[in-house]
């Protein structure tokens, strides 16, 4: 291995979802992204993206029979920054109620659970949620809470897009950084621990609004700011 | 209330848009990765490229359709016609569309929907289903631009699909796409309370009160747009190519505009739907259209 390599970003590929659109958006933003399952691609990266569509269970057993999970759990206890998205958040909590019980990364602690059917009023809800929705801060003072986080720049009346039938629900709130409200129920869309950020909605699908917080991310977490090299190309 | 998504309807033929009525009888309207761009811009919630010829001969254009749109448009992209194999979703999806749309490979053997849900995700597959009024009032599907009688009972056939795991239904009604007489209120609400997964209404917009009437009657979840906004971007746009040996262009010649149709932008149409008391995604001084702004 050469020491002068190139920085990247590698996006997970564990057979799950649309890694192409998450490569699209990198691009666009100006982040060098590539798609692997290889291990010695994702210890060599500067950031990783878990992305992910589809079920718990299968996404866990994608994730052991490619042998990923430790080198993820390791990674990410060395202070690697995480972008989970959609099912990639959901797989970051202890467990899911999916068809059952799955165990999942545990990298946070929570539980994953599924929109009901019917909602308060007893009326049919249409699960899954599809479809464009707002954040909100947890916090009364959105512009502090935000600021110097990959959503810092986006706008409570902002627009992203959302695909899921499942939501997370961390033990502790203070990673929650954002939720939103689906039929009437309110949930956590996006957390913030450490060196792990994930969102339930999908940014690579959320147009301007999106693409900023890609580009929050990598500015924030993966791009050392010491690195003359990388200053000169951003 | 949730945010109704108003979806940017693109027929492709070859390399071209065009545009039908009753699915059939086309017109060119020019290159689809303009038109796709400037929804984009005006605030589209999603694209959606329907390949009606669907011949192998038309497929490597479509697949560079996509491509080419995929890098400047980040919203989701449907695409629909001709997906016959698992094969040929991997490569749609691959070239950068996020859903596929279903349609008579899911009739020929319904089990295609489990394995393409199982494979993709349900998320990833919406079944399309085209429907026709009989005299006696009962709604069957079709397929082949209406051409093919299938047998099957729309609602019945909604409630199938939903079991095999689709994600979403699309549901059209023959009788009034391209003729800008209003979306089948009755059948997309029928559609719409069989089934437990989001229902896009498809066909027959022609005025700004049709749209809200088919969310608020129709109990639509989407619906898509197609001849409304196409007629709004050759209204603003200069057409410069000669596409005389790819079709019928006698209309794009004349700009000539149908009368039963009213020429508007998204931005239009969502401020319309917020008027109304319909959620969706819209913001005022024109923000979501600027283009690509990032701090």
């Amino acid at each position: 291995m050469s020491e002068k390599r190139d920085q990247y970003v590698a996006i997970i590929d564990y057979k799950m979802g649309n890694l192409f659109s998450v490569k699209q958006a990198c691009e666009q933003v100006g982040i060098k992204a590539i798609v692997t399952e290889k291990k010695e691609e994702i210890l060599n990266a500067s950031g990783l993206i878990l992305p992910g569509v589809g079920g718990f269970g299968d996404a866990m057993q994608h994730l052991r029979d490619l042998d990923l999970i430790e080198v993820i759990r390791d990674e990410i206890a060395a202070g690697k920054p995480l972008l989970g998205i959609c099912l990639g958040l959901q797989l970051l909590m202890s467990e899911s109620e999916e068809f059952g019980s799955h165990e999942g990364l545990g990298l946070i602690e929570g539980k994953v659970k599924k929109f009901k059917l019917e909602n308060s009023e007893g009326r049919v809800s249409k699960v899954p949620q599809v479809g464009w929705n707002q954040i909100a801060s947890v916090r009364t003072k959105q512009e502090l809470h935000w600021n110097q986080t990959p959503l810092q720049h986006i706008k409570e009346d902002d627009y992203l897009y959302f695909v899921h039938s499942y939501f997370v629900e961390p033990t502790l709130s203070d990673v929650v950084l954002s939720q939103s409200t689906y039929e009437g129920v309110s949930f956590c869309s996006s957390v913030l621990k450490d060196n792990i950020f994930a969102v339930q909605f999908h940014p690579e699908k959320s147009a301007s609004v999106g693409l900023q917080i890609y580009k929050n991310w990598f500015t924030q977490f993966c791009q050392e700011p010491t690195n003359k090299e990388m200053s000169r190309v951003f | 209330m949730k945010n109704v998504r108003v979806i940017a309807r693109l027929d492709i033929k070859g390399p071209n848009l065009v545009k039908g009525i009753h699915l059939e009888g086309l017109r060119v309207l020019g290159k689809p990765e303009h038109f796709a761009q400037y929804y984009y811009e005006n605030g589209a919630d999603e694209l959606f490229y329907m390949d009606i010829v669907a011949s192998l001969y038309g497929r490597n254009s479509l697949l560079d359709i996509i491509e080419r749109t995929s890098k400047e448009v980040f919203i989701p992209i449907i695409v629909g016609g001709g997906l016959r194999t698992i094969e040929d979703i991997n490569a749609v999806l691959r070239a950068g569309a996020d859903k596929v749309s279903l349609n008579t490979a899911a009739i020929k053997n319904p089990d295609f929907i489990r394995q393409a849900a199982n494979r993709f995700g349900s998320s990833t597959i919406i079944v399309s289903i085209e429907a026709i009024k009989e005299k006696e009032g009962q709604y069957f599907v079709y397929t082949d631009n209406g051409r093919e009688y299938t047998g099957k009972e729309v609602f019945q056939w909604a409630r199938e699909v939903c079991e095999l795991g689709a994600g979403e239904i699309m549901i059209t009604s023959v009788d009034r796409e391209g003729t800008g007489t209003g979306y089948d209120l009755e059948l997309t609400k029928k559609v719409a309370e069989s089934v437990p997964i989001p229902v896009i209404a498809c066909g027959g917009a022609g005025r700004l009160e049709h749209i809200e009437n088919v969310v608020i009657e129709g109990k639509a979840d989407a619906l898509t747009v197609a001849s409304m906004i196409h007629y709004d971007f050759i209204k603003h746009h200069t057409i410069e190519a000669d596409y005389s040996a790819e079709g019928n262009v006698e209309f794009l010649k004349k700009k000539m505009i149908f009368s039963k149709i009213e020429t508007v932008s998204l931005e239009t149409i969502k401020s319309h739907l917020m008027n109304s008391g319909i959620n969706c995604r819209f913001k005022h001084h024109g923000e979501i259209n600027k283009p690509l702004n990032i701090c």
